[in-house]
């Protein structure tokens, strides 16, 4: 109800987090630990051996029946027509306008059902948007706040599920979704993620969170994994260049400046498809690009300099821990978003050096 | 090693300082680079520069975000800690140790009566009787 007060939610793990000792923070409406032992160790924890997150607080979306997949091929910018039972993809929900609504991931978790998970944030006006547009013979069912999510990321994520499950995790391809149980909890696992290392992602009924949490905490724990809070996770996502919505990508930015038109089957129909068909023949005149700063921080809201002119503002920027640089996306002129380009960030009123990269800033080893 | 160190003197916005006959090393607190977290990036006043007293000398990054460091007393800076630029984690590691930040020639060594004692400074932080910070 509307004159009810704003509460923080909580997920299932939150009595978890406090024993390990996490520091809380708001986010998107729920209290979530931002880091337990820090952030720079967490981030290489999660490189080099392994990291497990409570992500509860996303959103998950299920589309029933025979209507299904259309009805999300039309709302979704990616191919998911195509999407085979036990594959993933990920995708942008769009508007008419051709811009962001949200970025998503869609599970095809069986023949006539389908998974969806949206940011956290977004959750009640993705809903919104969804029930707007819901096609013929399709059930929507929003199971956000009953369904959990743990994510298990780093290269000896994959060791370390396989022995708390009966699914055949090692030979889960990459974006590929089973089903079995973990810790004996009935549970959906997907190997995707937003770290860029191996991993897989576990959603669970709430009332089983804490068992399988422990189980795959214990079973890590000789392998050096451990507990991974938000900060880690925006450190690992930058490095690996994945969009965060409301800081890099929002409805006022389309998928084409975004870097985002992989994304984006301009051979079907769906919702903003002309839009951003138009976008790309015209070519975008801003484009977001990958920089490296000599000299200082750049952080969300900071202005991009070019020969001493503002020419835009950085998304998203931070230390990167496994780079061992300070890295930052911003949106720039497409002239100016070409690699090798000498720009400066603004930081505390002083014009500091940054040049172009190409991203990711960071691959994992093959 | 004690979070506050009994032979230092505080400000209330956690910088530390070890006065040794006109020149005095300033640094920031055990409890500062606790809540900072990781430090990543340090930025210094040159030699030569003045700093005044409960105004801003430089500032640390940490993953988080940006603080301000304030000079809890005033001078010329005759040295600044090029090493905890180069390594700024030495803020997080060793506080109190390599991870000073820069020394001044006092220019008014009453302003010294202004800061804070180690029992003060432990009460600002609400630490009781030595045990840890936070």
């Amino acid at each position: 109800m509307a004159t009810e007060a704003p509460t923080m939610r909580r997920t299932p793990l939150y009595d978890r987090h406090a024993e390990l000792g996490a520091k809380m923070v708001p986010f998107a409406g729920y209290e979530m630990p931002i880091q337990y032992e820090g952030i720079v160790a967490e981030h290489r924890a999660v490189r080099g051996r392994a990291g497990l997150f409570d992500l509860s607080h996303m959103g998950e979306f299920f589309f029933k029946g025979r209507g299904a997949g259309a009805t999300l091929d039309r709302l979704i910018s990616s191919d998911i027509a195509g999407l085979a039972v036990g594959q993933a993809r990920y995708g942008l929900l769009t508007n008419e306008r051709g811009t962001i609504v949200d970025d998503v991931i869609v599970y095809r978790i069986s023949e006539g059902e389908y998974m969806v998970v949206v940011n956290a944030a977004n959750i009640a006006k993705d809903r919104a948007h969804v029930l707007a547009r819901l096609g013929e013979d399709v059930a929507f069912d929003d199971r956000s706040y009953g369904t959990a999510l743990v994510a298990i990321q780093g290269p000896r994520a994959v060791e370390i599920l396989a022995s708390t499950t009966d699914a055949d995790v090692r030979t889960l391809p990459a974006f590929g979704v089973t089903h079995g149980r973990v810790a004996g909890s009935r549970a959906t696992i997907a190997r995707t993620g937003y770290t860029g290392e191996d991993g897989f992602e576990v959603f669970v009924a709430n009332a089983e969170a804490d068992k399988v949490w422990d189980a795959l905490l214990g079973a890590g724990r000789e392998a050096g994994m451990k507990p991974i809070g938000l900060g880690a996770r925006d450190t690992l996502r930058l490095e690996a260049r994945f969009s965060l919505y409301g800081n890099d990508i929002d409805e006022t930015t389309d998928p084409i400046e975004a870097g985002l038109g992989w994304t984006c089957k301009l051979d079907k129909e769906f919702t903003g498809r002309d839009v951003i068909a138009a976008k790309k023949a015209a070519g975008p005149k801003r484009k977001i690009a990958g920089l490296v700063i000599q000299g200082g921080v750049g952080r969300h809201g900071h202005e991009v300099a070019h020969e001493g002119d503002v020419v835009g503002r950085v998304t998203s920027g931070t230390y990167g821990p496994t780079v061992e640089k300070n890295i930052a996306l911003a949106y720039v002129p497409t002239p100016l978003s070409k690699i090798g380009t000498a720009l400066a960030v603004r930081i505390r009123g002083k014009d500091v050096p940054a040049t172009v990269v190409k991203t990711p800033f960071y691959r994992r080893p093959e | 090693m004690s979070t506050v160190p009994d032979d230092l003197q505080y400000s209330k916005e956690h910088e530390w300082v070890r006065a040794d006959g006109d020149v005095a090393t300033i640094g920031i607190t055990h409890f500062a680079q606790e809540q900072l977290g990781d430090v990543v990036f340090v930025e210094l006043p040159e030699k030569g520069a003045t700093v005044r007293q409960f105004s801003s000398l430089g500032v640390v990054e940490s993953v988080k975000a940006a603080s301000d460091i304030y000079a809890p007393i005033s001078g010329e800076v005759v040295e600044r800690n090029v090493k905890v630029m180069e390594k700024p984690e030495l803020v997080n590691t060793a506080p109190y140790g390599d991870g000073w930040m820069i020394k001044v020639r006092l220019a008014d060594k009453g302003e010294l009566t202004q800061l804070l004692s180690p029992t003060d400074y432990r009460s600002h932080i609400g630490e009781t009787a030595g045990a840890g910070g936070d």
